[in-house]
Formats: structure tokens, C-alpha cells, sequence
């Protein structure tokens, strides 16, 4: 164990690393992830050691549980290193064949790959995947590669060269000049300038500055940030240590659900590592900076994904969100100045200081840079993690990524920002995903959430449905939200079971406005996307199911008028 | 329905989080992992040695969806409503779910055995529909293997989830 006195030191500690020579030419990767371990990976990695000990091939190859790789679909996946042959929907009985064949062997087993969707052959290689192969990949580079558990892994593969960079070559100012340089916007969902945010707090005055890691996630269909801190806990921790030194915080928050026992301790591991290496603690990296980090778990409340309403459960209270000004940057926790992003902007960090502004900045488009990571799921073939440079067109996602609709079907729409984000029709789907384009149409780029749907989706029970979790988990302190949400949703439910009425849509929309001008924070404000949305651009959904007492998607169970149900059953 | 409860256990999760402001939240999620519920008397406990007012401690334990005043079952058993699961056949499992159990969401069985709970999305989306088993995860769960999956787990009532 290495006691990092300075920046020398690490890169020292690295070139140790690096040296391959004790360890096995090759190395199984089992994925770890949420979906993968839902689908019981554990055992397959148990099988995997075992059948290594049974062919006496332990000096051959490692096995290594990571985190999750983007690719959840197929899973549970394992992939055979240095050649990345990705194996596909693995069981316990796989792996006597992967281990006796492909390590034993060099042979690969067909009938593991993951067949090419036109021609039906199998792929090899996981960056032939066109899953993979469409993607920009800078956040999620080293998820499914590295072990979380090992700071080790972490570091050989260029982790705190950044930090590094900051602490041994940079002032704060310097370091908060080359974060707005690049552009950098925060990945929670408003895009608000990070730089211009850090500079916010640097400025303040207080004895004692914060900062904080939003991971708590609770957007139904989000899975984005959970998977990537419990994938790469250290790049945030990484991203926290640099914006602490460069805003003058030197204590710090990492705020996780408290509901996935595995991701936190993850977490908990990073950071005593960190600790034990000298990378958080006093005088870090012999820099004169001291830091220290630490977990917060959120009991629950989708409200603390707003700043102050987390700030307040920091704070023992019940999380319900402030006016602001002041800004948490002038008066956050406990009064003091603190800086909250969320984990892809912690995570995005190291690279900007590792490798320059301007090389972050080449990536995504004029007004927003860098890449962002999509939680992609609903109708698509290939569910998983995505990440792609912003700007990059939500058809791309869909199609080149998520391989399409399944079942062949035509999509219908794409919401991304999950219950607070708009639904996009398929005519909009060329749009490109950055905070400009998605506002425009009455969506946002949200904080990940991506949910495709087909043409088998009803969208009035698609705004029925986000209402109801909208007006389940409003804080309830503006009158507004707490009640307007309420009546839509009771509203949405009468449509949906046919006893819509004629003004029930304009009622709707004035609600909707109303909520927008009454509600603080900016989930109240967000509520009404979904049902704005789904009126704007498939009105005729609303007007099926209110005049002509039909679901022309088939979803809701609306009861027989007059014979005009029964004609429209009939057709 | 109130249990007596051993207070220095309670005191020993205190200590255990330092009694420092900040911590009660984490305190009360070991309380309530502890006992199944938040007891009164552990609420009163923690709001001394916090020194925060008890209405503030209560506020806190009923705004939460981790806590709950009243005792929960000992097996809860869990069904994803969230989108994705949704867009995937989730209603079709909890329908199965709620024949099986003769319960409805937030239903426990009157011999507190076992508890029947909608979750909004704890984030294993790619393999929904998702349920869980006192805590652990089952994926893709087409409503005929409901019952293997529920069995195992709830037929004996003395195997306490949480030990």
C-alpha cells in the first residue's frame, strides 16, 4: 500500500501497475450491474471460478465482477480480455465451455455471441457490437473494465492524473478558468453552466464551503447515475476532490439512495481507499489541500433531486425545497456555501483536467459539450446504458444503438427527463439531444431517463401514468403542485376510462400553465410536461378517447356508448 | 401496535452514527431496519440525544418512503410499477402477484407474515418486469413463475429476512 506524498508519486505508483508480469495473460469480466445481477450473474461468476479450478487454468485468466457496461439487454454478459470476446445471456452451465474453450482453447463458443441482427452471425468482439460501436464513450469508458472494488484498476488506467494535474500544476483559479473553458453543463437536467456555478461558490464567503454528489436517482426508467458510480465510483470521487480544492471545500457529500446495499458499499470502499492512499484526507497528494468525503443516504423522496429539498435532508428536516436566491453557492449546508452537481458532472471532471478544456470541449456541439449518458429503455431491442455526445440525434440513440423497435413495430415517440420530461413524436426524433433543442419542443434533456415508445402506446394512459407518480411525489409545500397534479391526474383518469368530457383538455393545459407559474422548484414546474406534451402533439389520442369514447392504442378500457364503442371494436 | 423495545440497542446505532447533526436520517434507517418500523419510544430517544425537537424527528419518519410508524411483515415482497417495467407487462405480474397473496400494494397479511409493495423503479430496468423476495432481485418474471419465485421465501415464517 502506497502513501501518495505527491503528484510524482502516483504516476510512480502507476508505471507499478502497470507492469503485467504477476498477473494472468487473460481475464474474465462478469458484469455486476443492476440488471445482470437480477438475472443472478453471481452464479455464473462462481461457475466460472469453479470450472477454472476443475481445468487447473487459474494462471491463465482472473475473474473479475464490474460494473455495468451499458449492454443490459442480453445479459448476463461476460467478456474474455485482452480480446473482448463478448459472450452473451450466460448461465452457470456456459461456463465450462467459455473457460475449457476460450481459455483453454483460444476457441470462441458460437453460441454464446451475440447474433448480428441482419445477417444472424454471430459477433465476436464487443466493440463490433453496433450497441457499443455507435457510441461516444468517455464516462462509461472504463465500466465493465475495471473492478470497482480496486482502486488499483482505477488508477492504471489514468485515474487522478487529473486531480494530479490540478493539485501539483494549477491555482483553484486555474482550475475553475479551465471547467467553464469547457463548457461543461450540469448533467442533472437544467444545464446550468458548472463553471459558472463553481465560480458562484469560490466567490462566497464562509470559514467552511461544501461540496455535493446528487446520485440519488429516483426517476422511474433512470438508472444512469446508480450504474455509474457503482461501475466507477472513483472518477466522481475524483471530479469532487478537484472541485473541492478549486471552489475551497474542503468536506464533501456523496448523497445515494439508501435502497441498494452493493452500490454503497462500493462507495464506502472508494472512499477509505482514497483515505488510505492519501488522496483524501490532509495535504493530499503533499499538495496542502485537505478534503474528506463522506456518504449521505436519502431515505426516499424523489423531491431531493432539487438542490435545497437535498440540502434539507442533509440537514435532519424534511426535504422541501427553498427559494432561491440565495443560492445554495451562498447559503447551502448548514448555512455555508456549497456547490451540487450531479454524478456525470462529478464524473466528467478528470477528464476535463486531465486532458484540457479544449479537447473536452471538441466533443458535442456549440452550446453543449461534452457526452451525457442515457438510460434507454421501453420499446427499443437493446435496453441499456448509452452514452453519446451531446447533440447527437435521438433517432441515432434509438435505432443505431437500441437497434430499433421491437417486435418490428413502428416508434411512436421518445421522452426523455423521465416524469418531468416531454414526449418527442417520431416526426421530431432528428432532433438533436442538447438542453436547447429538447426545451424548444417542450421536452428536456433530464437528467438521463430515455423511454421509446411504439405505436401500441396509448399516450393519454402514458400522461395518466407520469401524473400519477408526479402528484404521488410532490413535497406537497406548493399549493399549485400539490393540488393542480392531483386534479390532473384525476382529470387524465376519467379520460382514460371514458368519462372524459369536452373542456377536460383546455382544463388540463390552464392547470398545467398553472402549476408551471405557482410551483418554487423546478419539479413542480416540470409536472406538466408529460401531459402538455402528449396534448400538443397527439391531441387526436385525447380527442379518440373523449369523443369517441375510443383508445386507438387499445391500452385503456374504455366502456361501450351508444354503439359508437362497439363500432370502433368492430373496425 | 407497539413492541417493547431493547433501548440500548437503539443507543448503540446512535453512538454508532456519532450523534452528530446529519446523521438522523442514517440513524433512522437502522432503526428502522432493525425493528421493521420506527417504535415511538426510539423516536423520542433519538430526537434527546440529537437534541432536535420530537416533532421534527417525526415529521422526518413520516415523509419518508424508507420508514414506517407501524410495524411492517416479516417477508416483503416487491413489484417494479416503474416505466419500464410498465412498458414490459408489470401490471400482468402484480395482477399474479396479488392473486397469489391475497393482498393488495400495501397490504400485509393478517398474521404480519408477509407484506405486498410497489416500488418505482429501483433501476434494473433492462430486465424488468422485476420483483423482489425479501430484497433480492428477480428479473424478466413471467406471471407463471410467480410462484416459484414467492415460495421458497414465504412458507416459512420463523426464517427471519433480516438477521
Amino acid at each position: 500500500m502506497t502513501d501518495l506524498t505527491s503528484a510524482a508519486a502516483l504516476e510512480r505508483w502507476r508505471t507499478q501497475l502497470a507492469d503485467a508480469s504477476s498477473r494472468p495473460p487473460r481475464r474474465i469480466t462478469i458484469c455486476g450491474g443492476r440488471s445482470c445481477d437480477t438475472l443472478a450473474s453471481g452464479t455464473v461468476r462462481a461457475a466460472l471460478e469453479a470450472a477454472l479450478d476443475r481445468h487447473d487454468l487459474r494462471a491463465q485468466a482472473d475473474v473479475v465482477t464490474t460494473g455495468c457496461p451499458g449492454f443490459c439487454e442480453p445479459g448476463p454478459l461476460v467478456v474474455v480480455h485482452p480480446e473482448r470476446i463478448l459472450y452473451t445471456r450466460v448461465t452457470p452451465a456456459d461456463a465450462d465451455d467459455i473457460v475449457s474453450r476460450t481459455i483453454g482453447q483460444h476457441e470462441v463458443v458460437d453460441r454464446l455471441l451475440y447474433p448480428d441482427a441482419r445477417t444472424g452471425q454471430g459477433i465476436v468482439h464487443e466493440q463490433d457490437v453496433p450497441f457499443y460501436r455507435e457510441q461516444q464513450r468517455m464516462l462509461l469508458l472504463n465500466s465493465g473494465v475495471i473492478d470497482p472494488h480496486r482502486i488499483e484498476d482505477y488508477v492504471a488506467v489514468g485515474g487522478y492524473r487529473g486531480l494530479a494535474r490540478a493539485l501539483s500544476e494549477m491555482s483553484p483559479d486555474q482550475v475553475l478558468a479551465e471547467v467553464s473553458r469547457s463548457g461543461l453543463r450540469g448533467r442533472g437536467g437544467a444545464g446550468f453552466p458548472a463553471g459558472l456555478k463553481w465560480e458562484r461558490c469560490r466567490r462566497a464567503q464562509g470559514d467552511q464551503k461544501y461540496v455535493i454528489c446528487n446520485a440519488d436517482e429516483a426517476n422511474p426508467g433512470a438508472f444512469q447515475d446508480r450504474s455509474l458510480i457503482a461501475a466507477n465510483p472513483h472518477a466522481i470521487l475524483e471530479g469532487m476532490i478537484i472541485g473541492g480544492y478549486a471552489m475551497g471545500a474542503s468536506e464533501g457529500y456523496v448523497y445515494l439512495r439508501h435502497d441498494h446495499a452493493p452500490t454503497i458499499e462500493t462507495v464506502r470502499l472508494a472512499i477509505a481507499q482514497c483515505r488510505e492512499h492519501g488522496l483524501l484526507g490532509r495535504n493530499i497528494l503533499g499538495s496542502g489541500f485537505d478534503c474528506d468525503l463522506r456518504i449521505h443516504l436519502g431515505a426516499g423522496a424523489f423531491i431531493c433531486g432539487e438542490e435545497t429539498a437535498l440540502i434539507a435532508s442533509i440537514e435532519d428536516r424534511v426535504s422541501l425545497p427553498v427559494s432561491r436566491p440565495p443560492f445554495p453557492a451562498q447559503q447551502g449546508l448548514w448555512g455555508k456555501p456549497t456547490n451540487i452537481n450531479n454524478a456525470k458532472s462529478w464524473a466528467s471532471v478528470p477528464h476535463i483536467l486531465a486532458n484540457g478544456a479544449e479537447w473536452y470541449a471538441g466533443w458535442g456541439t456549440e452550446q453543449s459539450k461534452g457526452t451525457t449518458v442515457f438510460s434507454l429503455n421501453g420499446a427499443v431491442n437493446h435496453a441499456g446504458l448509452v452514452e453519446v455526445a451531446m447533440g447527437t440525434p435521438l433517432r441515432h440513440i434509438i435505432d443505431a444503438i437500441g437497434g430499433g423497435i421491437r417486435g418490428g413495430k413502428r416508434v411512436k415517440a421518445a421522452q426523455p427527463g423521465g416524469p418531468s420530461g416531454g414526449c418527442i413524436p417520431e416526426s421530431l426524433l432528428d432532433l438533436p439531444a442538447d438542453y436547447e433543442s429538447l426545451a424548444e419542443v417542450g421536452s428536456m434533456m433530464g437528467s438521463g431517463g430515455l423511454i421509446v415508445m411504439d405505436e401500441d402506446t396509448c399516450m393519454v394512459d402514458v400522461a395518466r401514468y407520469f401524473t400519477a407518480f408526479n402528484a404521488a411525489e410532490s413535497c406537497g409545500k406548493c399549493t399549485a403542485c400539490r393540488e393542480g397534479v392531483s386534479q390532473m391526474h384525476t382529470i387524465l383518469r376519467a379520460i382514460a376510462t371514458g368519462d372524459g368530457e369536452e373542456d377536460d383538455v383546455a382544463l388540463l393545459e390552464e392547470l398545467g400553465q398553472a402549476i408551471k407559474d405557482g410551483s418554487l422548484c423546478g419539479l413542480g414546474k416540470a409536472a406538466p410536461n408529460p401531459v402538455l406534451t402528449t396534448i400538443r402533439y397527439f391531441r387526436h389520442e385525447y380527442d379518440a378517447h373523449i369523443r369517441d369514447g375510443r383508445c386507438p392504442a387499445g391500452v385503456c378500457r374504455l366502456p361501450a356508448r351508444d354503439g359508437i364503442g362497439e363500432a370502433a371494436a368492430a373496425v | 401496535m407497539d413492541m417493547d423495545i431493547d433501548m440500548t440497542r437503539v443507543g448503540a446505532i446512535i453512538d454508532r452514527h456519532g450523534a452528530v447533526r446529519g446523521s438522523l436520517t442514517g440513524i433512522l434507517l437502522d432503526i428502522q431496519e432493525a425493528y421493521f418500523h420506527l417504535p415511538a419510544d426510539a423516536l423520542v430517544e433519538v430526537a434527546e440525544r440529537l437534541g432536535v425537537p420530537v416533532a421534527q424527528v417525526y415529521a422526518v419518519a413520516c415523509f419518508y418512503k424508507a420508514f414506517s410508524l407501524e410495524p411492517r411483515a416479516r417477508h416483503t415482497i416487491q413489484v417494479c410499477t416503474g416505466t419500464a417495467c410498465y412498458v414490459r407487462g408489470s401490471s400482468l405480474l402484480l395482477a399474479e402477484v396479488e392473486r397469489q397473496l391475497h393482498l393488495t400494494p400495501g397490504q400485509a397479511s393478517p398474521d404480519g407474515a408477509v407484506e405486498l409493495e410497489t416500488v418505482t423503479c429501483p433501476g434494473n430496468c433492462p430486465a424488468g418486469p422485476v420483483m423482489t423476495v425479501d430484497g433480492v432481485w428477480r428479473g424478466r418474471v413471467a406471471p407463471d413463475a410467480v410462484a416459484t419465485c414467492i415460495e421458497p421465501h414465504v412458507t416459512t415464517p420463523e426464517a427471519a429476512p433480516h438477521d
